[in-house]
C-alpha cells in the first residue's frame, strides 16, 4: 500500500511533465484542447504518469508567475477524463498553494500529489504530505535546486520528507546545473538515507544538455522514478526529452513501458504543434545551467530585459549571485530595475 | 486634563524567546511603555536571565506568577504560541488587561499600525496578522486610498533562519491570514499571499513585493498620486520600523494580452538588530509593530488612570 505503484514489469516509472513544466514555456496558456490532445497521445504511448498543473504548481496563477489561460483544476479534470491508463499527477509548492488546492485536485480525480520545496526547506511541507496521504493520494517530494547543496544535506532533507509521508523523493535539478557524477552522488546518498521507506527520483533540465545522461546515471544510482517532458517542453532549455530517454533506456535494457515509436510520433505530431517555440539551448538557457539559476526565471528575465533595456544574461547571472530560489520571480524586476539604474549612472554623458 | 507628563504604562512580556527579547529591547527605548515583567515557563531560560539583568522582574512560573503580583500590568505582550495565548487570553480579559498578541491566535481585531491602529485602541486584545502582512498591507492600503484595487498579490521572501518551527509547520496559515489582511485592512477586493524561504548565506534581508491590479487606463496624474501615496505610507511605516524602505519607485505596467494593468511596489525590510539579527526584518517588523500598538494603548491607559496611579481600572469596555 505504501510503495508507489510501478507496474512490476517495469524498472523505472517515467512521469511526463509537458503539461506542468511546459506551462512555463507556454507562459501558462494551456487550454483544455491542448491537455486533451497531449494526454491522449502520451497515454497511448504508454507513459504511466502525466503531470498537469500551472508551471509553479497549484495556485500559481498570479501576477508573479503569470496568469493561467484556463483554470488548472479544469485542466486536471480534463486530463483525468482523457487518460485511459496513465495516472494524473499535480504539483504544489507550500507557501504558494494551500491544502484546499490539494483537496480540489483530488476531487478532480488526480492521484499523485507532488510537493516541492527548496532543497533546504523540506519541513514546510509536513502538513501537505499529511493531508495528501490522508486523502489516499500517492505522494512525491521535490527537493528543488538540488545542485546548490551537497549530497548529505539532500539526504537529510529527503529523510524529513519521507518521515512526513512522502513515498518518493526527487533530486530536482531546477537549474539544469548538475553534471553527471553530481547526480550519482546525490541520488546514491538519498537511496542510502531512505532505504525501503521511500523511492528516489530525478528531474532534469537541459540547460547544460545533460538531461538524458544525468537521468541514466540517476537510474544506475538507484532512482526508480524519472521525470521528462516530451519534446523537452519545459522551463529553461526544457526537460529531459521523454522520447530520447525512452530510446536510450531501451538500448540499455531499462524497461519504461513506453513505446519509442509512439512517443516519437507524439513529440513530433502532437506536442510540437502546441509549443509556441521549441525549447532550445540558447545563450540565456546556458547561462542558467552555468550559473545555477532556476529554469522558470527564463521567460521573466527575458521580459524584464526588454522592458528595462538591460541584458537578460546579466539579470540571470545576478539572480545566481543573489542565490534566488524558485518563487522569487518578483526579484527579477528588482534586478532589472537596478541594472538599468546602474547603466544610467555609468553611461557616457553629453551625447 | 492633567498638565503632568503621563506616566509610562507598565507592561509584561509573556514569552522570553527571541521575539519577546527583541521586543524587550524596543520597549526599553519607549517613551510610553515601561517593560516591568517578563515571564516564561523554563527555569533555565536565557531570555529570563537577560531580562533580569536588564532590571525586569522575572519568573519561570508563567502567567500564574504574573497575575498574582500585587501590582497588575497595564498591558501584556504575548510572545508565546497561538495555543498558549488562547489559554492566557481569558485570564487577561477577566482582569481588564489589554493584550497585544504577537502569536497567530487571531483572537482580537487585526492591526497594522500605519493603517488602522486608531480603530482598535479600545480593543481588549489585538493581533498583528503576519510579518508579511505588516510589511505589505500598508502598501495595498496606499494604493486603494487612491484607486479601487480589485486584486492585490504579495510575495514575501524571508531568510530561512528567520522562519521558526511554528511558521514552518503552519505555512498555509501565513498565506490565509495575510490574504485576509490584504482584503480587510488593505482594501483590496481580492487578495493573494505568497511566502518564500531563502537559505542564502549570509542571510538575505526580508524582501516584499506588492502587486496591485489597476484600471486599464490609468492617467499620469493617477500614477503620480499612487506614487506619492506609496511614498507617504512608506514614511509612516518607517516611523516605527526604521529599516523599512522602498526599492525604487513603484513600477507601473500596462495591461498585456495575458495580465491586467498593475503597479508593483518593491520593498526591503532590515531589522534594527536589537536582539534579532538585522536580516530578520520579518521578525523586527512584528516587534516594532507591537511596540507601536503598545504605545497607542499606553496613551489610553495612562489617560484613564491618571499620572502616578498604581492600579489600572478594572472596568472593561
Amino acid at each position: 500500500m505504501t510503495t508507489p505503484t510501478t507496474p512490476t514489469a517495469l524498472d523505472i516509472r517515467v512521469t511526463d511533465s509537458s503539461l506542468r513544466d511546459g506551462s512555463h514555456a507556454k507562459q501558462h496558456r494551456f487550454t483544455a484542447d491542448h491537455v486533451r490532445s497531449i494526454v491522449a497521445a502520451l497515454d497511448d504511448a504508454g507513459v504511466p504518469v502525466i503531470e498537469v498543473t500551472h508551471g509553479d504548481g497549484l495556485g500559481g496563477s498570479s501576477f508573479n508567475y503569470g496568469f493561467s489561460h484556463t483554470p488548472e483544476q479544469e485542466l486536471i479534470a480534463q486530463a483525468v477524463k482523457t487518460a485511459t491508463r496513465a495516472r494524473i499527477a499535480f504539483l504544489m509548492l507550500p507557501g504558494l498553494g494551500v491544502k484546499d488546492d490539494i483537496r480540489a485536485a483530488c476531487d478532480n480525480g488526480a492521484e499523485i500529489c507532488r510537493i516541492a520545496t527548496h532543497c533546504t526547506e523540506a519541513d514546510i511541507a509536513d502538513q501537505h504530505f499529511g493531508l495528501a496521504r490522508e486523502l489516499g493520494l500517492e505522494t512525491v517530494g521535490f527537493l528543488m535546486m538540488a545542485h546548490s547543496r551537497p549530497a548529505e544535506v539532500l539526504a537529510a532533507q529527503a529523510r524529513r520528507m519521507a518521515d512526513a509521508g512522502c513515498q518518493c523523493v526527487y533530486v530536482v535539478d531546477s537549474a539544469g546545473a548538475l553534471v553527471l557524477e553530481e547526480v550519482t552522488d546525490r541520488v546514491a546518498a538519498m537511496v542510502a538515507a531512505l532505504g525501503d521507506d521511500a523511492q528516489v527520483g530525478f528531474h532534469g533540465h537541459e540547460n547544460l544538455g545533460l538531461g538524458v545522461a544525468n537521468s541514466v546515471l540517476a537510474v544506475r544510482a538507484g532512482a526508480r522514478q524519472i521525470d521528462g517532458s516530451t519534446r523537452r517542453f519545459g522551463a529553461g532549455a526544457g526537460n529531459t526529452p521523454v522520447e530520447a530517454f525512452t530510446a536510450v533506456a531501451e538500448r540499455l535494457g531499462i524497461r519504461t513501458g513506453i513505446d519509442v515509436l509512439k512517443i516519437a510520433d507524439a513529440a513530433e505530431d502532437v506536442v510540437l504543434p502546441v509549443m509556441d517555440e521549441e525549447c532550445k539551448l540558447g545563450r540565456l538557457e546556458l547561462m542558467m545551467g552555468h550559473a545555477g539559476v532556476y529554469s522558470s526565471f527564463l521567460k521573466h528575465a527575458d521580459r524584464w530585459a526588454r522592458r528595462y533595456g538591460v541584458s537578460g544574461a546579466r539579470i540571470l547571472l545576478r539572480a545566481g549571485e543573489r542565490e534566488l530560489v524558485g518563487g522569487q520571480e518578483d526579484q527579477l524586476i528588482d534586478i532589472a530595475r537596478e541594472l538599468a539604474a546602474e547603466d544610467a549612472t555609468t553611461a557616457p554623458t553629453g551625447g | 486634563m492633567s498638565t503632568q507628563v503621563p506616566r509610562k504604562a507598565r507592561a509584561a512580556i509573556v514569552g522570553p524567546g527571541n521575539i519577546g527579547t527583541d521586543l524587550l529591547y524596543k520597549l526599553l527605548r519607549s517613551a510610553h511603555v515601561e517593560p516591568r515583567w517578563m515571564v516564561g515557563v523554563d527555569p533555565a531560560s536565557e531570555g529570563l536571565e537577560r531580562a533580569a539583568r536588564l532590571g525586569l522582574q522575572t519568573s519561570h512560573e508563567g502567567v500564574d506568577w504574573l497575575l498574582e503580583r500585587p501590582e497588575t500590568p497595564d498591558l501584556v505582550f504575548e510572545a508565546t504560541s497561538a495555543a498558549v495565548h488562547r489559554a492566557h487570553a481569558p485570564r487577561y480579559a477577566e482582569r481588564g488587561i489589554p493584550c497585544v498578541d504577537l502569536t497567530p491566535a487571531k483572537l482580537g481585531p487585526a492591526v497594522v499600525p500605519a493603517v488602522n491602529l486608531d480603530a482598535h485602541l479600545d480593543a481588549p486584545n489585538v493581533n498583528l496578522i503576519t510579518c508579511g502582512g505588516q510589511a505589505t498591507i500598508p502598501m495595498v492600503a496606499a494604493v486603494s486610498r487612491v484607486v479601487p484595487v480589485p486584486y492585490a498579490e504579495i510575495v514575501a521572501s524571508v531568510a530561512s533562519p528567520s522562519a521558526g518551527p511554528g511558521t514552518r509547520a503552519n505555512i498555509d496559515e501565513f498565506t490565509r491570514t495575510t490574504r485576509w489582511g490584504i482584503e480587510h485592512i488593505g482594501g483590496a477586493e481580492r487578495g493573494k499571499a505568497i511566502i518564500i524561504l531563502n537559505p542564502a548565506e549570509p542571510p538575505m534581508l526580508m524582501r516584499d513585493t506588492v502587486y496591485c491590479r489597476l484600471p486599464d487606463r490609468v492617467d499620469e496624474d493617477t500614477r503620480q498620486a499612487i506614487t506619492a501615496s506609496v511614498q507617504d505610507m512608506a514614511a509612516s511605516v518607517a516611523a516605527y520600523v526604521p529599516g523599512y524602505q522602498l526599492r525604487g519607485e513603484p513600477q507601473f505596467e500596462e495591461a498585456t494580452p495575458t495580465a491586467p494593468a498593475r503597479v508593483a511596489i518593491l520593498l526591503e525590510v532590515a531589522g534594527a538588530g536589537d536582539f534579532l539579527p538585522p536580516y530578520a526584518g520579518n521578525l523586527d517588523i512584528m516587534t516594532a509593530a507591537a511596540t507601536r500598538v503598545g504605545e497607542g494603548f499606553a496613551a489610553r491607559i495612562t489617560a484613564r488612570t491618571g499620572p502616578g496611579a498604581s492600579e489600572p481600572s478594572s472596568t472593561t469596555a
